[in-house]
């Protein structure tokens, strides 16, 4: 990766990251598991999926189902930048007259399948990778799960069943911000040693900085991690990220921000001043 | 011809369909060495098999699911609502042992609510076949449509010739009586055309109304046996709330009718678990049993006799 690659990367970053902190107001969204998963979403639309906005019914495509569903304003924002969605369309957030919402629509270009409910897309990843050995086709299937959405026992099961059926066409990206809804996930139900856990299920593993883009080159073109198996990669990521006014804090999971909010996040954002925020975030959600 | 034999057949014209099962087996054991790599067993993982047929579906597939009825329609009722239901696929649910047909297993087994949950899911059809030969008739059309579809699975062999060709929302009558009219579906219209049998030779005109199908519904079939019998009754091996009955009064009161119906399922308890034949005994379920409770609805006081004297059900009021 040349530094101007590197460089595009991040700028790139940021104007999701811009769009995510944009469609915090007005209703909110899941802003800090948004933004920690941000760079992997982008750099996967950018530099390893076969896809583009002209062919996302291309039978040859790659697959890329996110899971934990309520991080879509990352995806919304990468697409929006990539052009399978005008930027402008992403003021119709929250609008009834069009499908963006808290969770994926497949009314959005690009959006393979819905989700919302956790531990659901990994079970949808294996049928689609099924499908494609059954057409000896070459896609791949990438499915983002969030670290607390390995708490799901279905998350397991499907484990099992992609190592038993030795899916090594599926990929599994886990988003490992380090908290769920409310906590810390090691507060909650203690999560490590994940590799090990997963290379009991079966799979290869490999963990990244998931914010370092060379640290994402190296491991994705690096695919299979294993012949044979599916492979998973733990992305250490931070909550909030690009925003340390709300970094690494468990009261800043949903958050509907003022206006004013907004402009100084922003500016937070470009390293500016740190924002100072009034907004409670909702536990609701 | 069996289930397998047919289900191969249709596999083999059409390289969509692909056979799931998690790990129930009993009626597709010949299937894995037919269809290779288009038999998935997923082992006893209900959730991931729904998924999995999701995400086989959105490739263009037709995925027949085997599990039994509860742990397919129940364990897994949260996938089928949200990746089936939501992202309106085909995928097909063929769930055994359903209702009473779980003879001994006891609770956990017992489907009794199976087509409340599954008809509650907006675009899901529901399939519940009287015999083998119904369940044969039926397939090709309900793996062809373009919906979800739930299949209560019995092969249980035809005791009547159906006369209806198949089709989704196409109730089949036997008689033309305007006393009783008899709604059913599933194995239990054996049992019914039995009362039905009964009934006439009590003096009571009696027409039996095999449904098929719950959804799509025969709406005109149902509504014209109320508007010519005084007496309707629904039966089923199916909790009271949310099986033919409640779907029975939902269509009256979208259409602004009464009707005096005698209800026969489960009442708010599951059956007592013991083979099929005293099951139906224990239960009141029996051709003569449903007879009786007719005749008891209609006149409970009286006691019912023969032309010739001799009484009829006296043993049993």
């Amino acid at each position: 990766m040349t530094d101007m690659e590197h460089l595009a990367l991040h700028e790139r970053a940021m104007r999701v990251r811009e769009h995510i902190i944009r469609m915090s107001t007005d209703g909110g969204c899941f802003i800090g598991a948004s933004l920690s998963c941000t760079d992997l979403i982008m750099y996967l639309y950018s530099s390893v999926l076969n896809i583009a906005p002209d062919r996302v019914d291309d039978a040859q495509r790659d697959y890329f189902l996110l899971s934990k569903g309520h991080d879509v304003p990352a995806v919304y924002g990468t697409f929006a930048e990539l052009g399978y969605i005008g930027a402008e369309r992403l003021r119709n957030h929250l609008h009834a007259h069009d499908v963006l919402y808290w969770h994926p629509n497949r009314g959005v270009p690009g959006v393979e399948f819905h989700s919302g409910s956790l531990g659901h897309l990994l079970s949808v990843g294996i049928g689609v990778a099924l499908d494609i050995r059954l057409r000896k086709a070459g896609n791949r299937v990438f499915v983002m799960l969030g670290d607390g959405e390995l708490n799901e026992g279905s998350v397991w099961e499907a484990c099992l069943v992609a190592g038993a059926q030795k899916l090594d066409q599926l990929v599994v990206i886990i988003d490992r911000n380090g908290f769920q809804a409310n906590l810390r996930t090691e507060e909650l139900l203690p999560l490590e040693s994940l590799e090990q856990k997963f290379e009991a299920f079966g799979w290869a593993v490999r963990r990244i900085d998931g914010h370092s883009f060379p640290a994402m080159e190296d491991a994705f073109s690096s695919l299979p991690f294993e012949q044979g198996k599916p492979s998973v990669l733990i992305a250490d990521t931070v909550r909030g990220k690009g925003l340390p006014s709300i970094e690494q804090r468990a009261d800043r999971w949903f958050v509907n921000f003022s206006g004013e909010e907004v402009s100084m996040l922003l500016d937070e954002l470009h390293g500016h001043s740190a924002a100072q925020l009034h907004s409670a975030a909702l536990h609701v959600r | 011809m069996t289930y397998e034999e047919q289900l191969l057949a249709l596999a083999k014209e059409d390289e969509r369909i692909v056979v799931m099962t998690a790990e129930n087996r009993a009626a597709i054991r010949g299937l894995p060495a037919q269809l290779g790599e288009r038999f998935i067993d997923v082992g006893i993982c209900e959730q991931t098999m729904v998924g999995a047929a999701a995400g086989l579906a959105l490739r263009g597939r037709i995925p027949v699911l085997h599990a039994l009825a509860t742990f397919l329609t129940m364990r897994a009722f949260e996938f089928i609502r949200t990746d089936i239901g939501i992202g309106g696929l085909p995928v097909k649910l063929v769930g055994a042992v359903p209702g009473f047909l779980s003879d001994g297993n006891g609770p956990t087994h017992q489907a009794l609510e199976d087509i409340a949950i599954m008809r509650g899911i907006p675009g899901m059809q529901v399939f519940c076949p009287a015999d083998n030969d119904e369940l044969l008739a039926g397939l090709p059309a309900m793996l062809a449509t373009p919906f979800p579809c739930y299949i209560r699975y019995n092969a249980m062999p035809a005791v009547v010739r159906h006369h209806e060709p198949f089709a989704p929302g196409r109730a089949e009558q036997f008689g033309e009586g305007n006393d009783v009219a008899l709604l059913t579906y599933g194995f239990l219209l054996r049992e019914v055309l039995e009362a039905q049998r009964l009934l006439e030779a009590e003096g009571l005109a009696c027409r039996v109304v095999n449904l098929r199908t719950l959804a799509p519904l025969d709406k005109d079939m149902l509504l014209s046996a109320v508007a010519a019998c005084g007496t309707v009754v629904t039966v089923e091996d199916h909790f009271l709330t949310g099986g033919l009955y409640s779907i029975l009064a939902e269509l009256l009161l979208a259409h602004g009718m009464t009707a005096s119906v005698l209800a026969i399922a489960m009442d708010s308890r599951w059956f007592r678990p013991a083979t099929l034949p005293r099951v139906l005994e224990h239960e009141h379920f029996t051709g003569a049993h449903i007879a009786r409770r007719i005749l008891h609805a209609l006149a409970p006081e009286e006691e019912f006799v023969r032309g010739n004297g001799q009484p009829l059900f006296k043993t049993y009021l």
